[in-house]
């Protein structure tokens, strides 16, 4: 084969489907997967847990193998030439254990600088300059079972980078780790991908904000299919068009999905986390985020607030995040997702009334039991 | 070059294209670089290898003692010494190669070793080197300490024979170790049992403390199978030239070929079945992944 022409797509999957034929019923992790990330990009997979993104790193790194469809790693397909992308890729995952308790920092990455290839010398020279890129010079003849969680991190991060790999997978690699700890590997990844034009990093996290930071485009996924792919800027021009508020109330029983169903309503659901919602649960009140179809609905939900006996303690109108293109797309919120949702249901365990296959369940699975007909 | 760029690659393309070269060094330093940890830690706990040493010795010590007390040949506490020695590598093949991937899995290594460019075979040959290393000062040290303490007069007349049967049974009893590695991930914690239920038949087959001649056809269907019983018996032959007791069994010569062939099939199935074991994990997505 000849090398001419511009480089292929970093990653470019077609009609990507995973199926895990596990008891008692099949599950389809990813359901028709259509991506394409361009060499040097930053790209993300934002999803709530289940949706199928480290289904997708696993078949993008040679570990598992799609169902149906293809995958392309610059150019190599996934299936048969496995050996060139395990050359030019790495990957480190969130609370990743590896290696062996009894070695030392640098002695447990010599080890896997020797699987990727560096020479014998040349890998000891590698690792003590990535032990002190990382931060672990102090750490450099502890044994690698003493390290603390976010140490240990670190020395996944090194051992991700001993082979310059042209393609880094992170699975949520700041999994776990304090605020200073997952700056550090933030920052450290961003400095990492601008050293060489070139260098792709696909990134996938459950923190909107590490989204939204580190990422030039992004792809929202939700049951194995992708809802929507864009610049973080793109993604939420998508809700401009809808007032976003963020409304703290003294109580409200029935909670936020009380307020879903009220005229001009997009959607209610309870504040993230990260959002606002822990403040407002210190404090003992109920922070909610409204999405109105515009300003003029704000009205009716006031009104209907006090009927419900709750006092606004806060409101104010903000810029959409992510978490609100994500909310949007699926109709529920990011961290409810057991609740469900009073705006657009689908009941977990039931089928949705969306279109497309079941995240779940595949009920029609030859020689697996099914309580539904075959016939329908 | 700074930490952040080592290497420079012209581009992906370029930087996937391995020559032959590359290849073959990635795999040799891939050995080396397994078989650290196992080389390292033996440095580093003292203690356990203390007792790893300890109680082979106790058992060929006991057999000794019941051969004298038996009036045996003197040549069989000469037997019982070598085969002491010897099951040095069999229990390290046993309890630690066979079950080597499967406790790779728990240690999370698995996927990383499958996600890497070098071949798993290098990965499992820098365990049995690591292994043989280890199992090597423990065979050698009964060996050494059960000579002068019972006397063991070794007759040699062929040197390099008796070295090369030597090679070739661990050749072949860690290419067995190899197989078993893959076949135990594969079947789990059952197949595991069942080796260690075998154990101590397997000791008996191999004629492990006395010559396997005396098994008749069991014996020659040990000799035919099991690369230790084959192994040892050639191993007896030639350090107690001459001896009447190991009669009834193939020269060592023809042991030697037996071996080569135990080797040979061992390695290519050891091969096969990896690569059975990385298929299934790919389809399956579960075998090389922790906690599944
Ligand atoms: N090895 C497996 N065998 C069977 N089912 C699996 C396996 N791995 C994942 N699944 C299922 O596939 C679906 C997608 O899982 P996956 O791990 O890809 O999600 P994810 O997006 O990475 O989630 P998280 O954010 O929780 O890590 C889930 O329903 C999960 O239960
Ligand atoms: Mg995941």
């Amino acid at each position: 084969m000849t090398e001419a022409g511009p480089t292929p797509p970093a990653v470019e999957t077609r009609g990507l489907e995973r199926i895990y034929r596990i008891k008692p019923r099949p599950v389809t992790a990813l359901a028709g997967v259509d991506v394409r990330v361009e060499p040097g990009e930053f790209f993300g997979l934002l999803g709530p847990n289940g949706a199928g993104k480290t289904t997708l790193i696993k078949i993008l790194t040679t570990l598992l193998l799609p169902t149906s469809g293809s995958a392309r790693v610059f150019g190599f397909d996934v299936v048969s030439e496995t050996k060139q992308i395990r050359r030019i890729m790495n990957m480190v995952a969130g609370g990743e254990q590896s290696g062996y308790g009894i070695l030392t920092t640098r002695e447990q990455l010599w080890m896997f600088s020797q699987f990727y290839g560096l020479g014998t010398r040349e890998g000891w020279r590698r690792v003590d300059e990535l032990v002190e890129l990382v931060g672990l010079t102090e750490q450099r003849e502890q044994r690698v079972s003493t390290l603390s969680t976010g140490q240990r991190q670190k020395l996944n991060v090194a051992r991700g980078l001993l082979n310059d790999p042209w393609i880094l997978f992170l699975d949520e690699p700041t999994l776990g780790l304090d605020v200073g700890a997952a700056r550090a590997v933030r920052e450290l990844m961003t400095a990492w991908r601008a050293a060489v034009p070139g260098r792709t990093i696909l990134l996938t996290t459950h923190y909107m904000a590490e989204a939204d930071e580190l990422c030039e485009r992004i792809a929202i996924v939700d049951r194995g299919r992708i809802l929507a792919i864009g610049t973080p800027a793109e993604l939420k021009r998508r809700v401009q068009r809808e007032s976003i508020f963020r409304l703290e109330v003294d109580r409200l029983a029935a909670g936020a999905r009380a307020l879903a169903p009220l005229p001009g309503v997009v959607s209610a659901v309870p504040a993230s986390e990260a959002d606002t919602g822990r403040e407002a649960a210190g404090r003992g009140t109920v922070a909610i985020t409204l999405v109105l179809r515009d300003d003029a609905a704000l009205g009716g939900v006031v009104g209907a607030l006090g009927e419900l006996g709750a006092r606004i303690v806060a409101l104010r109108k903000s810029e959409p995040t992510l978490e609100d293109v994500f909310v949007e797309l699926v109709g529920r919120g990011f961290e409810d997702e057991a609740e469900g949702d009073g705006a657009r249901p689908p009941m977990p365990g039931a089928e949705p009334a969306a279109p497309g296959p079941s995240h779940t369940t595949h009920p029609h699975e030859p020689g697996e039991p099914s309580d539904e007909p075959l016939a329908t | 070059m700074n930490a952040l760029v080592h290497r420079q690659t012209a581009g992906p393309r370029e930087a996937a294209r391995w020559n032959r070269g590359r290849i073959l060094a990635n795999n040799l330093r891939s050995v080396a670089g397994r078989a650290y940890p196992r080389i390292a830690g033996l440095a580093r706990e003292p203690s356990w290898v203390f007792f790893e040493i300890l109680l082979p010795f106790l058992t060929t010590s006991s057999f000794v003692f019941v051969y004298r007390a038996l009036a045996a040949p003197p040549e069989y506490v000469g037997f019982v010494v070598l085969g002491g020695a010897m099951s040095a590598f069999w229990i390290n093949v046993i309890w630690m190669m066979a079950a080597q991937l499967y406790w790779e899995r728990d240690q999370g290594n698995l996927e990383l070793y499958f996600a890497a460019p070098m071949d798993l075979m290098s990965v499992l040959f820098g365990m049995a080197i690591g292994g043989l290393v280890m199992s090597s000062t423990r065979g050698a040290v009964v060996l050494v300490i059960a000579t002068l303490l019972y006397g063991v007069t070794f007759s040699v007349a062929q040197w390099a024979l008796l070295l090369a049967v030597f090679v070739l049974t661990l050749a072949a009893l860690y290419g067995l170790g190899m197989v078993l590695a893959s076949l135990f991930l594969m079947w789990g914690r059952e197949a595991w049992h069942l080796t260690q239920l075998l154990q101590e038949p397997v000791y008996f087959v191999s004629g492990l403390n006395f010559p396997v001649g005396r098994l008749g056809f069991l014996g020659a269907m040990a000799i035919a199978t099991l690369p230790l019983a084959v192994g040892l018996d050639a191993m007896r032959q030639l350090a107690f030239a001459g001896s009447a007791v190991t009669l009834g069994t193939p020269t060592p010569e023809v042991e030697a070929l037996i071996l080569v062939a135990m080797t040979i099939v061992f390695l290519v199935a050891a091969r096969f079945a990896l690569r059975t074991l990385e298929r299934l994990a790919r389809r399956e997505g579960r075998l090389v992944t922790r906690w599944r």
